[in-house]
């Protein structure tokens, strides 16, 4: 029996039938995760005897007949959510001593549901990166093609999920770190509303923008894990204080008279033809649904990335502040005096890009440079709510590519982070709206997973999660996978 | 040449939650280190503030009390820079839209005069730890107890001309916090505290001279005695042909002078900015109004009430109604002894004042209780004791006796008001003493002192003093 191979749904049908038991399907994950993961890196924290206990205590609760839909079922979780005794580390030195004393709400509502944590992926250090190559524990290995990159910031999840670790991984996505890897991996990722699921145990980035999704192989298994996920919480003042939809109960809607908005600018220059012509094809195929696609324009887009290298840096310098030698994580040797553990603590605990974003983050926030920058950023952010606001006035949703490019090589782009930067032209501005994204695979240019992403109003997951799935069902490119070591594709 | 001094002060009043102002740990004074500090405090990574509705309503209490606009919509900052004490590398504060704005005071001056201060602006925010420099031989503690207790910060405008001025300013926010019950003003423990800054110029100048600012005063008395020392010291560096430097200075009250302790230039830039873990505060219809139905009576409304209500004095009424503990104690003895508002005041004002202060303790902390000091007040209302015994059985009351009454029974300190037993004492007195008797009926009036002292001797000073006059006179001088 191949476990790996099966969805989130088969694998929860079959422990349901008594075919296998969690116990099992855990003893085979964490045999593939053993063989694997060395070549491809994807998980920083293999928590197997905890995993096996879970998975025991999920059998039992099905045996007395308290299993919900996702009891047994495996998950992974990038290690960036605050797991109570295990390393959290958030791929950096700084923390690769932190064992969270804590629970996230996303992983106690996970454990609550049932699903069986088998470890903590590998992600850029501190979520900022669009290549996993950020890590303090090595890059990932992009399971399409070992010399190529993952995607970032959530690479590991999307890696793990990809290569058939996991049906299910959490990720979050800042600007882009759910759906750019969910893209360069082939396979299906939400990034919801902003305020949807609570950051409270999520290992800050940039407050404003950081929001945790759902990845998973198809739109009906990240329907299941974001159910499990989102939802109020007193402890995160930015969470959203409305009703979570059944996620599960609208994916078969019809989409005839879904009106689907292009925009122009998505697809200009900058854009690989090869990666344009797979969305074409993906387009068609939704058209042949019965959607409308409509030309629309989002005029401020080009202003998207200047904006979130502004406010993302500049979250980000105060929210690392915290991590100066004092209380927890890395701490210099024999410091001479304060100054001394503060910048040596910290010098030696964060990686280049961390650096350089904590660096900018300060400048822009400087007394003389705030107006000029971080107001004007924030000005930018609010005239790009306005160009959505405008779009969706005449549309139910936008259509565009995940990336402008499949997955580049190792090294290619980590000496010029403009060009890496770049990387998330298509994603940042739904970030800086607060708006729901999806990226979905859509087919192969070179061998290498092509994404779709579909962008909506605020509390839209249904609508995209309806679109998604639809689309799965009359396509099969989210079910191609990559051949693995001792495999056949 | 002569000067002008220019102050402003702000002031920091911990608000009297129960909880932080951003986590649920407790405010609780004194706890071992570190025990009072939950995740959140501690700012462990992937935790987020959640603000105590309380501090909201006790920030605009305060903003209605001094007639200051409390803002529907304000919002909290971070103030970003680096220190052990600091858990997350920043305090959040209240930066551009603080939630009290343009509010005044009245001050009362000792020779009777009022001015209007001022307040800029009254700003919530999280206290940070403390560094501990004296437990460990070569290292620093940290105890992050106070790291998110709330503060609300008040800040005048730079109104007040002279020390006392500063002072009775100080002393009047005082007296409002605790009355309103936001703060329970204990200087020793740090909930009340106060900066300082002083500047001086020439008289006619309009512009302001350089300022220092003197931080961390925690008495009354620090403030004016620091004020004080640094105009003298601001003067005579301007009269010397020097500058004011921009300055952070202490005030050592051992020494009585201000000291620098950093100067502006090596201040931090706070790169202020909206806290995006918080969204801003904004008051709903109706809450303002609810505020203000909770509102206490304050200290003017109060002292003009204690003057027309128990026909006390001016200064009298000033005192007794200086903090709401005091006011409070003093009503309680006045309803136990059932009006005789003066002679209330005098024995709150005199007697226990008095003892309070020997003992160096506060009217909370006294051990004669409102309720036992009306019982003795009582006993000299309907004539049982005298002054000079009811000092006696309050003295007793300090001491632990339960009440007056008990007292006067165990001791027999009752006047003797009996006509009868009196008369034949004073026959006896006068019986025995024919020569001075004599004198006193030929008409040498002071020899009526010796026959009081008498009777007062065989009676132990139990004679009523009123009945036994009226005997004396009307027996000897009648």
């Amino acid at each position: 029996m191949t476990l790996h191979s099966l969805s989130a749904r088969e694998l929860a049908a079959g422990l349901e039938a008594g075919n296998f038991s969690s116990l099992e399907l855990t003893r085979a994950l964490l045999d593939r995760i053993e063989r694997l993961n060395p070549g491809l890196n994807a998980l920083i924290t293999v928590t197997a005897e905890q995993a096996l206990q879970e998975a025991g205590a999920a059998d039992r609760r099905r045996a007395r007949g308290e299993a919900g839909p996702l009891t047994g079922l495996p998950v992974i979780h990038k290690d960036l959510f605050c797991t109570e005794g295990v390393l959290t580390s958030c791929g950096s030195k700084m923390l690769a001593n932190f064992i969270a004393p804590y629970d996230a709400t996303v992983v106690s509502r996970c454990r609550e549901a049932g699903l069986v944590m088998l470890g903590k992926a590998n992600m850029d250090e501190f979520a900022m990166g669009s290549s996993n190559e950020n890590s303090h524990f090595g890059p990932v290995r992009n399971p399409w093609d070992a010399t190529r990159v993952p995607g970032g910031s959530s690479g590991g999840s999307a890696a793990a999920v990809a290569a058939g670790l996991t049906p299910l991984a959490t990720g979050t996505d800042t600007g882009g770190s759910i759906r750019q890897p969910a893209a360069l991996c082939g396979i299906t990722g939400i990034k919801p509303t902003y305020g949807r699921v609570s950051r409270y145990g999520l290992v800050a980035f940039a407050s404003s923008l950081d929001q945790a999704g759902a990845m998973a192989r198809s739109a009906a298994d990240a329907a299941w894990l974001l159910q499990a996920m989102a939802g109020f919480d007193e402890r995160d003042s930015t969470a959203a204080d409305t009703p979570v939809p059944d996620y599960t109960t609208t994916l078969e809607d019809d989409l005839r008279g879904l009106r689907l908005g292009l925009p122009e600018e998505y697809f200009g220059d900058g854009l690989d033809a090869g990666v344009h012509a797979v969305v074409e094809q993906a387009l068609d195929a939704l058209r042949n649904l019965g959607v409308e696609t409509v030309p629309v324009s989002l005029p401020r887009t080009e202003l998207a990335v200047p904006a979130y290298y502004v406010v993302a840096p500049a979250e980000a310098s105060s929210n690392l502040a915290r991590y100066d030698g004092v209380r927890y994580g890395h701490r210099c040797e024999n410091p001479r005096d304060l100054m001394d553990l503060y910048t040596r603590s910290r010098g030696e605990g964060f990686g280049r890009e961390v650096q350089r974003r904590i660096m900018v983050g300060t400048y822009v926030l400087s007394a003389g440079y705030y107006d000029a920058y971080y107001l004007k950023a924030q000005q930018i952010r609010r005239l790009i709510r306005d160009d959505f606001q405008r779009a969706f006035e005449s549309v139910d949703l936008l259509a565009s590519p995940t990336t402008p490019s499949v997955a580049f090589r190792l090294g290619e782009k980590v000496d010029d982070p403009v060009t890496m930067y770049l990387n998330d032209i298509y994603t940042t501005a739904a970030n800086l709206a607060g708006l729901p994204g999806i990226s979905l695979p859509a087919g192969f240019h070179q061998k290498l997973p092509v994404g779709l992403q579909l962008m909506g109003n605020y509390f839209s997951e249904p609508r995209l999660l309806n679109v998604a799935h639809r689309f799965q069902q009359a396509t099969d490119w989210h079910s191609r996978r990559p051949a693995m070591a001792g495999e056949e594709a | 040449m002569a000067w002008e001094t220019v102050i402003g002060l702000e002031i920091h009043a911990q608000l009297a939650t129960t909880s932080k102002i951003f986590s649920g740990a407790s405010t609780a004074y004194g706890a071992a280190p570190n025990t009072q500090a939950c995740a959140v405090d501690l700012g462990l990574p992937g935790v987020l503030p959640v603000l105590n509705r309380e501090v909201v309503r006790m920030a605009a209490l305060f903003g209605l009390a001094v007639d200051a606009t409390v803002a529907e919509r304000s919002v909290f900052a971070r103030k970003n820079y680096f220190y052990p004490d600091l858990p997350k590398g920043y305090q959040i504060s209240q930066y551009e839209l603080p939630i009290v704005q343009h509010g005044r005071l009245t001050i009362q001056l000792e020779d009777g005069s009022e001015r209007v201060i001022g307040i800029t602006r009254a700003h919530l925010e999280e206290d940070a730890g403390k560094s501990v420099h004296d437990a460990f031989p070569s290292a620093s503690g940290i105890d992050l107890n106070r790291a998110g207790t709330p503060l609300l910060e008040i800040v005048s405008e730079p109104d007040m001309r002279t020390p006392a001025e500063a002072g009775a300013y100080m002393r009047k926010i005082h007296s409002l916090v605790t009355y309103l019950g936001i703060c329970d003003g204990n200087m020793q423990e740090g909930s009340f505290r106060c900066d300082a800054n002083v500047s001086v110029r020439p008289v006619g100048e309009t512009r302001f001279g350089t300022r220092t600012e003197i931080k961390n005063l925690n008495s009354f008395r620090f403030l004016e005695r620091a004020i004080e020392f640094e105009v003298e010291r601001q003067i005579e560096v301007l009269e010397g042909g020097g500058k004011v430097i921009q300055e952070t200075r202490l005030f050592n009250p051992d020494r009585g002078e201000t000291r620098s302790m950093r100067t502006k230039e090596e201040a931090n830039d706070y790169r202020y900015f909206p806290d995006p873990d918080l969204l801003p505060v904004e008051l709903t219809p109706g809450f303002l109004d609810e505020v203000r139905a909770g509102m206490p009576e304050l200290p003017d409304a109060k002292r003009a009430r204690f003057e027309a209500e128990y026909g006390l004095g001016s200064y009298d009424a000033g005192v007794l109604t200086a903090s709401r503990a005091l006011a409070d104690y003093y009503e309680r003895v006045v309803a136990v002894v059932g009006g005789e508002g003066k002679l209330c005041a005098n024995w709150v004002m005199g007697d226990l004042a008095a003892a309070l202060n020997r003992a160096g303790l506060e009217i909370t902390d006294s051990p004669v209780d409102a309720d036992k000091l009306g019982g003795l007040l009582r006993r000299i209302q309907d004539g049982t004791l005298s002054g000079k015994l009811a000092k006696e059985v309050f003295e007793a009351l300090w001491a632990g006796a339960p009440d007056a009454d008990t007292v006067i029974q165990e001791r027999g300190l009752q006047q003797i008001t009996d006509t009868g037993a009196l008369e034949a004492l004073v026959d006896e007195v006068i019986s025995n003493n024919p020569k001075q008797a004599e004198q006193l009926r030929a008409g040498k009036d002071k020899l009526l002192g010796f026959f009081v002292g008498q009777v007062m001797k065989a009676t132990q000073g139990k004679a009523n003093p009123q009945q036994l006059n009226e005997l004396l006179r009307r027996k000897l001088m009648g």
